[in-house]
């Protein structure tokens, strides 16, 4: 069954957290985490996401989560199935939820070792185009033309002047089993996306491949227009 | 038990068979290969039933251990050099998160210049970074090293990652006679790895999260506690070790003749066999001179070490290391221990051995004369200084 806003799960996993009004990267975990469910283990690097929802005592999952390196997203994945799996655990999603910057720049090194490995992990890449936890600066995923803090637009820099890195391609040049795109903007596609990574027997029946990877292009700067720039800087 | 003729690499990978880790997560370098080498091979012909996941690097080996022992596993890692400072990051995540994730690092120089060869700047750089670390001087000891790393850092009341370092080439390449407990004995000294510091379907939690200056400080004191209660858990580990395998440790020290001593050569790894030989030759002409092998850098021996030499005319710290516009660490941190300890005996620093280059027996029975005809602060071994 689709899911849609009438039967989107009523639990909330992700709340009481210090994102801005209105931000979609926090939209996105949370409706995410609402279609995978309690048993969702999700690893959230440095970055928004990492410093609004995890700042002792104020803690802001209601499954399992855990902030990983800002490297780290995919490793620390790979070990956490590979650990629940040898503890006998069958019935839990590993899943990240990393920046445009956790993902396309820092990241992608080891991004690129579990996609090789095949490992039984989802992931999400929350794109919004810059790094926005330390301010605004550009990051393999800021558009062309976008003035961000380390790319001024002046008379001798004129903002970022290369275009975003085809991440999409990245990934599936892989040749991975599943990637998609979506953005939060059309939020029935993106659950049904989720949806499709969380029961991978939907698309993967004849296939035989268990191995679930999203590659979510949220465009999101209609969203974030209004930047944080107090959250917490790590 | 059985007897083997192997490597240091190879009785450390016979030590973690026995331990059976749930997970392990490697990235190969030179002179730490054999063991990851060796741990496959294992898990090819089903003598261990481990997880081998094949990381592109080492951040992305400790990272992947991390995430295993947050799933509440057992969970290795091996390095060495280049790659223990390229996952360095991780080295104080694993600690802060208070995962007891065990490396073997094969201690081998930093680059530049590039040089595979054994020092052991690479550790002792990162002795800040809450990883206990240990010292094995010889094939038996890393084996044994491997089965004991475990039991202290899974204690309750240690909860802290285990560094166990091998000198690159001289120990992790050299062949000795080792004798391979069975796996029912290493089961009876190693129970089965049970935490709370775990993710928990039942219980969820949210782990490694930020914490402001307020909280923060008493993590980390409580850190430093953990490492402190290493202290009497190691001793603990040593004595049940023995009961079962017969074969008795020392704690954080080793000394050879010093109860007499006026002459005490402070070292740390393979040398010590060296040292030892030489005060020997030396005892023979009426010299009374001894050797201190420290086995673990941290928790840090200050009292051990401070009661062991207080009688002494002087001690000489011998180390392959340099804290460059200072002084050899190994130095540093033993000052300090006399310092504190008010133990008023002429101190000296030999460095050498830097890049895997030797140091032989008569450059250690040079360092025994010097030390009694006094010399420099801070000595390079085989290196003329011009005034
Ligand atoms: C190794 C490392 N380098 C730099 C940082 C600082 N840092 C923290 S979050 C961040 C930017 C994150 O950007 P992105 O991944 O796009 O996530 P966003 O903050 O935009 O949600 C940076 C540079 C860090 N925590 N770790
Ligand atoms: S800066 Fe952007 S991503 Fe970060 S909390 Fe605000 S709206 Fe969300
Ligand atoms: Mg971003």
């Amino acid at each position: 069954m689709a899911v849609t806003a009438k039967n989107l799960c009523k639990d909330e996993f992700f709340y009481g957290h210090k994102a801005c009004a209105g931000c979609g990267g926090s939209l996105a975990v949370r409706n995410a985490l609402k279609v995978l469910g309690k048993n969702a283990v999700a690893v959230l690097p440095a970055g928004c996401m990492s410093a609004v929802g995890f700042n002792f005592p104020q803690l802001c999952f209601a499954n399992n989560a855990i902030i990983s390196t800002f490297a780290g997203t995919s490793s620390m994945l790979t070990g956490i199935e590979a650990g629940f799996r040898r503890r006998g655990i069958t019935d839990f999603t590993a899943v990240g939820f990393a920046g445009d910057g956790g993902t396309a720049d820092i990241g992608i090194q080891a991004l690129s070792g579990a996609i090789d490995r095949n490992d039984n992990i989802i992931y999400i890449c929350y794109d919004n185009e810059a790094y926005m936890n330390t301010g605004i600066q550009k990051s393999g995923l800021t558009p062309f033309g976008a003035k961000t803090t380390t790319t001024p637009a002046g008379e001798n820099i004129r903002g970022n002047i290369r275009p975003k890195k085809n991440m999409f391609e990245i990934v599936a040049a892989h040749d991975i089993s599943y990637a998609a795109t979506a953005t939060v903007g059309y939020m029935t596609d993106f659950l049904n996306k989720i949806e499709m990574l969380h029961i991978p027997e939907k698309i993967f029946m004849r296939l035989h491949l268990l191995l679930l990877f999203l590659m979510m292009v949220l465009l999101m700067r209609t969203l974030s227009l209004k930047m944080r720039k107090t959250a917490s800087k790590r | 038990m059985a007897k083997k003729f192997l490597s240091g690499d190879e009785a450390f990978a016979e030590g973690i068979r026995l331990v059976r880790p749930e997970v392990i997560s490697a990235y190969p370098i030179t002179p730490q290969t054999i063991v990851v080498e060796r741990l496959s091979e294992m898990v090819e012909d089903k003598s261990l039933d481990s997880e081998f996941i094949h990381v592109e690097s080492e951040h992305s080996a400790l990272s992947c251990a991390m995430g295993a022992s947050a799933a509440g596993v057992r969970a290795f890692t091996a390095t060495s050099s280049q790659g223990l400072l390229y996952m360095a990051e991780c080295l104080y995540y694993a600690s802060g998160g208070r995962f007891p994730i065990v490396m073997m690092n094969a201690n081998r120089s930093t680059a530049l210049p590039w040089n595979i060869y054994g020092d052991q700047r690479d550790s002792l750089s990162q002795l800040d970074s809450g990883w206990i670390q240990a010292y094995a001087e010889n094939a038996q000891e890393s084996l044994d090293l491997a089965l004991m790393s475990y039991y202290i850092a899974e204690k309750r009341e240690v909860s802290t990652p285990f560094m166990v370092n091998l000198d690159g080439f001289i120990l992790t390449h050299t062949y000795e006679e080792v004798d391979i407990p069975t796996q029912d004995q290493a089961d009876i000294f190693l129970p089965k790895y049970e935490t709370d510091n775990k993710l928990d379907l039942d219980n969820p939690k949210n782990m490694a999260f930020s914490a402001g200056p307020e909280h923060n400080y008493i993590f980390k004191y409580k850190e430093h506690i953990g490492m402190k209660n290493a202290v009497s858990v190691i001793g603990e580990a040593e004595k049940k070790f023995s009961e079962i395998f017969g074969r008795k440790y020392s704690g954080l020290i080793d000394t050879y003749k010093t109860e007499d001593a006026d002459y005490i050569i402070i070292t740390l790894g393979s040398i010590a066999g060296l040292c030892r030989e030489t005060a020997d030759k030396l005892r023979k002409n009426g010299n009374r001179a001894g050797v201190l092998r420290i086995r673990y850098m941290r928790p840090f021996p200050a009292k051990e070490i401070t009661e062991i030499v207080k009688n002494a005319k002087s001690v000489a710290v011998l180390e392959k290391d340099i804290s460059f516009g200072n002084e050899g660490t190994v130095f540093t941190n033993v000052n300090s221990a006399l310092h504190t300890e008010k133990i008023n005996v002429p101190s000296y620093n030999f460095i050498g051995g830097l890049g895997g280059r030797n140091i032989s027996a008569s450059d250690i029975e040079h360092i025994y004369s010097a030390m009694e005809k006094g010399t420099e602060k801070v000595n390079f071994i085989g290196i003329e200084v011009e005034e």
